[in-house]
C-alpha cells in the first residue's frame, strides 16, 4: 500500500502553517499598532473617549510650533549621536583589550555583558543614585580623587542631565557593540594584519589604516542597532529625569508618552512618535549603504 | 657560484640550532642553515614539516624557542621587530589590504617608512611597470584575478627594497595552467633583482624548477640541502628519495648476497626500463617485472607491478616509460626489466639512511 501523504510532504501547506505564528505576531503586534499610530496622528482622538475625528495635519502643525517638541527632537538627536559616538570609541578600544590574552578574560567578558542583560528600569534606578543630587557616588569619587572641586547637580542642570543620559545610554549599548566589534576583529584575516606588521606598520598605523577601515561595515551595523535602540528608548530618560528639569531633557519617546498617554491627547502623542520614523529610516538607509560600500570596496 | 673555492661564502641568512616548540610539539627542531646572499633557497617538505614556521621565524612573526637568526650578518632573533629586519614577505593568500587600491597597497610599506609622497608615487609606478600592472593601479584587490593579485603582492614586497624576500607558497592559490608561467616570471624576477630569497613550498616540481638550492624538511628538521640535481640524484635518505620525484623512487628490500643484510635498493621509475632497451655492454641489474596495470599519460606510460625475484614480499614497483619507448607492455604478464647499475641507490632498511657500498 502506498503510504499517504502526510503534512510533512505538503510543502505548500507546511510552509504557510509554520510561517503563520511569526506572521500573526508581526501583523498584530507591529503592523496594526503602526498603522493605528499613523491614523491616530491624523485624528483628534483622546484617551477617555471612543470618538475618532479626522484632524488632518493639525497635530503635526501643533507640535512643530511647540518649543518643547523641538527641544525634544534636538535632545533625541544629541543623546543618540553623543551616546553612539561614545559607544564606537569605547567598543573599539574594549575590543582591542579583549582580543589580547590575559588571566580572567572569561570573567571579564561576562562582566562586560552584564549591562546588556540588566533590565532598563533597574539600571536606570541605580544610575539615579549615582547621579543623585545629595548622595552622588560619582561626585564623591571625583572629589576623593581630587579631580573636582565643588559639587555637580547632575540631574538638576539641563546640560549635565543630558550628559548623564548620554552616559547611561552609552553604557547600555556598549557591551553589545563590543561583542560585535570583537566578532568583526576576528573576521579580519590574520595574514593581512601580519602583512601590515612585516610592511613596517606600528600599532597605531595598523589600527587606523588597516583594522578600523576593515571594521567599518561591522561598526556600521552596531551603530545602526545602537541608534534605533537609543532613539526609541523611553525608560532611561523617564526614570532618570522624567524629562525634567522643566521639560529640558525630554526626548521624543518620553514626550509622546507624556502627551499621548498621561495627557490623554492620543492624536498629538501619535504624531510625536511617528516623527521618529523618517529620522530612523534615514539613519538605517545611510548605515546600510555605508556597510555595503565598505564591503564592495568601491568608492 | 663556485663551490669549494677559498672565498668565504657571503651569508644572506644564517640559522643556528633554531628551534620552535608548541607545547610538546617540535615544529622546528634544531635547524642549522646558511642561505647565501643572492640565492633562491627553497624550503621543501610535506605540510606540518615546519617550513612555514621556519620562514615566520626569519620574518619575526614567530619567536624562536631557542637558537639564533642572522640576517646579513646581524643577529635578529631576540628583539629586532619584523619591520627592522630588512625583509619582505609574500603570503600564500597574498594578504592584500582589501580596502585599499592596488596603488595604495603597494604604497603602504613606503608610507609606513615615512617616505615623502612624490617619491612614493614614483616608486609605485616603477614597481608597477616592472610587473606590468600599471593598468590595475586604481582597482581594488577583489577586482583582480589570482595571478594579478600575486603580482601586486610581489610588487608590495619589492618596493620595500628588502635584503631578503620571504615567499610562503606564493603560487599555491593559482590554477595549474597559470602556475607554470608564474613560476617562470618569478624566477626571471629573482634573477633580475639578485636578492636573497627564501621560498616555501610543498610542491617538489616548483622546488626543482625554482631553487638554486633546496632544503628538504621533515618533522622540523632539514634532511638534506643541495642543488635540485643533488637532492634528486643523491638523496641522503629514503624520505628525500621518496618525497622528491614523481612518481617516487622505488625501494626494494632485496636479499642480495653481495650486499649487507637490511639493505634497501632504490631506483627511479624512469631508470626502470624493458631490458632490450639497454645495450649489452652497459652494466645493468635485471628484474622479472610482473605487470599489473599500465597507465597511459600521453608523454609517459606508468607501469605498475611487482618484482618477485629474490625479494621479501611483493612491493609495488613503478616504471615510467617515456613515449619514445615503444615496447608493448601487456597487462598481467611478467617481463624482463632492468636498471642501469649507476642508477642504483642503497639505503639502510632500519634507519632509512643512505649506504654507499
Amino acid at each position: 500500500m502506498i503510504p499517504r501523504r502526510t503534512l510533512a510532504d505538503r510543502e505548500d501547506v507546511l510552509g504557510v502553517a509554520m510561517l503563520a505564528p511569526a506572521l500573526a505576531y508581526v501583523i498584530l503586534l507591529v503592523g496594526v499598532p503602526f498603522v493605528l499610530a499613523i491614523l491616530l496622528s491624523f485624528s483628534n482622538a483622546t484617551a477617555g473617549s471612543l470618538s475618532f475625528g479626522w484632524a488632518g495635519w493639525r497635530n503635526y502643525a501643533t507640535i512643530l510650533a511647540d518649543p518643547i517638541f523641538l527641544r525634544s527632537l534636538r535632545n533625541t538627536a544629541i543623546v543618540t549621536i553623543g551616546s553612539q559616538a561614545l559607544v564606537v570609541a569605547l567598543a573599539t578600544a574594549a575590543a582591542q583589550v579583549f582580543r589580547a590574552a590575559f588571566h580572567g578574560k572569561r570573567l571579564a567578558r561576562l562582566v562586560l555583558l552584564l549591562p546588556w542583560a540588566v533590565p532598563v528600569s533597574l539600571a536606570a534606578i541605580a544610575w539615579t543614585w549615582i547621579f543623585d543630587s545629595t548622595f552622588s557616588v560619582l561626585n564623591w569619587t571625583l572629589k576623593a580623587a581630587h579631580l573636582m572641586h565643588g559639587w555637580l547637580y547632575w540631574l538638576g542642570d539641563p546640560g549635565l542631565a543630558l550628559v548623564a543620559i548620554i552616559i547611561v545610554q552609552a553604557w547600555r549599548v556598549f557591551p553589545f557593540a563590543t561583542v560585535i566589534v570583537l566578532a568583526g576583529l576576528s573576521s579580519i584575516p590574520q595574514d593581512v594584519v601580519e602583512a601590515a606588521i612585516v610592511d613596517g606598520a606600528g600599532f597605531w598605523r595598523r589600527l587606523f589604516k588597516v583594522e578600523l577601515p576593515l571594521l567599518v561595515p561591522v561598526v556600521a551595523v552596531a551603530v545602526l542597532f545602537g541608534v534605533v535602540y537609543t532613539a526609541t528608548d523611553l525608560g532611561v530618560v523617564y526614570i532618570l529625569t522624567g524629562g525634567g528639569p522643566a521639560n529640558t531633557t525630554q526626548v521624543l519617546p518620553t514626550l509622546a508618552f507624556q502627551r499621548g498617554v498621561l495627557g490623554a491627547d492620543l492624536g498629538q502623542g501619535a504624531a510625536i512618535a511617528v516623527f521618529l520614523l523618517p529620522f530612523l529610516i534615514v539613519v538605517a538607509v545611510a548605515m546600510l549603504r555605508l556597510a555595503r560600500r565598505a564591503e564592495v570596496g568601491a568608492r | 657560484m663556485g663551490r669549494g673555492g677559498g672565498d668565504p661564502i657571503v651569508i644572506g641568512v644564517e640559522l643556528r640550532n633554531l628551534s620552535r616548540r608548541f607545547g610538546d610539539f617540535h615544529a622546528v627542531d634544531g635547524v642549522d642553515l646558511s642561505i647565501r646572499a643572492g640565492e633562491l633557497l627553497v624550503l621543501l617538505g610535506p605540510s606540518g614539516c615546519g617550513k612555514t614556521t621556519l620562514l615566520r621565524m626569519i620574518a619575526g612573526l614567530e619567536r624562536p624557542s631557542s637558537g639564533e637568526i642572522f640576517i646579513g650578518g646581524e643577529r635578529v632573533d631576540a628583539d629586532v621587530p619584523p619591520r627592522a629586519r630588512g625583509i619582505a614577505m609574500v603570503f600564500q593568500s597574498y594578504a592584500l589590504y582589501p580596502h585599499r587600491t592596488v596603488a595604495q597597497n603597494i604604497a603602504f610599506p613606503l608610507e609606513a617608512s615615512r617616505m615623502p609622497r612624490p617619491q612614493i608615487a614614483e616608486k609605485v609606478r616603477w614597481a608597477a611597470e616592472l610587473f606590468g600592472i600599471t593598468r590595475y593601479l586604481e582597482r581594488y584587490p577583489r577586482q583582480l584575478s589570482g595571478g594579478e593579485r600575486q603580482r601586486v603582492a610581489l610588487c608590495r614586497a619589492l618596493v620595500r627594497d628588502p635584503k631578503v624576500f620571504l615567499l610562503d607558497e606564493p603560487l599555491a592559490n593559482l590554477d595549474a595552467k597559470l602556475r607554470n608561467t608564474a613560476r617562470d616570471e618569478l624566477k626571471r624576477f629573482q634573477r633580475q633583482i639578485q636578492r636573497t630569497t627564501v621560498y616555501v613550498t610543498h610542491d617538489q616540481v616548483e622546488a626543482m624548477g625554482l631553487g638554486d638550492r633546496i632544503a628538504v624538511m621533515d618533522h622540523g628538521r632539514v634532511r638534506q640541502i643541495g642543488t635540485p640535481q643533488e637532492v634528486y640524484e643523491d638523496p641522503v635518505d629514503t624520505f628525500v628519495a621518496t618525497f622528491v620525484g614523481q612518481p617516487p623512487m622505488n625501494l626494494l628490500d632485496v636479499r642480495d648476497p653481495g650486499l649487507p643484510s637490511g639493505t634497501l635498493l632504490g631506483f627511479r621509475p624512469e631508470h626502470f626500463l624493458p631490458r632490450d632497451h639497454f645495450t649489452s655492454d652497459e652494466p645493468i641489474q635485471i628484474f622479472c617485472f610482473a605487470v599489473r596495470r599500465v597507465e597511459y599519460l600521453g608523454s609517459d606510460r606508468y607501469v605498475y607491478g611487482s618484482v618477485a625475484e629474490e625479494a621479501v614480499g611483493e612491493a609495488t614497483v613503478i616504471a615510467k616509460l617515456p613515449a619514445t619507448v615503444a615496447t608493448a607492455i601487456p597487462e598481467g604478464e611478467a617481463l624482463e626489466f632492468a636498471v642501469p647499475r649507476r642508477a642504483l641507490r642503497y639505503f639502510d632498511a632500519a634507519t632509512g639512511a643512505r649506504r654507499r657500498p
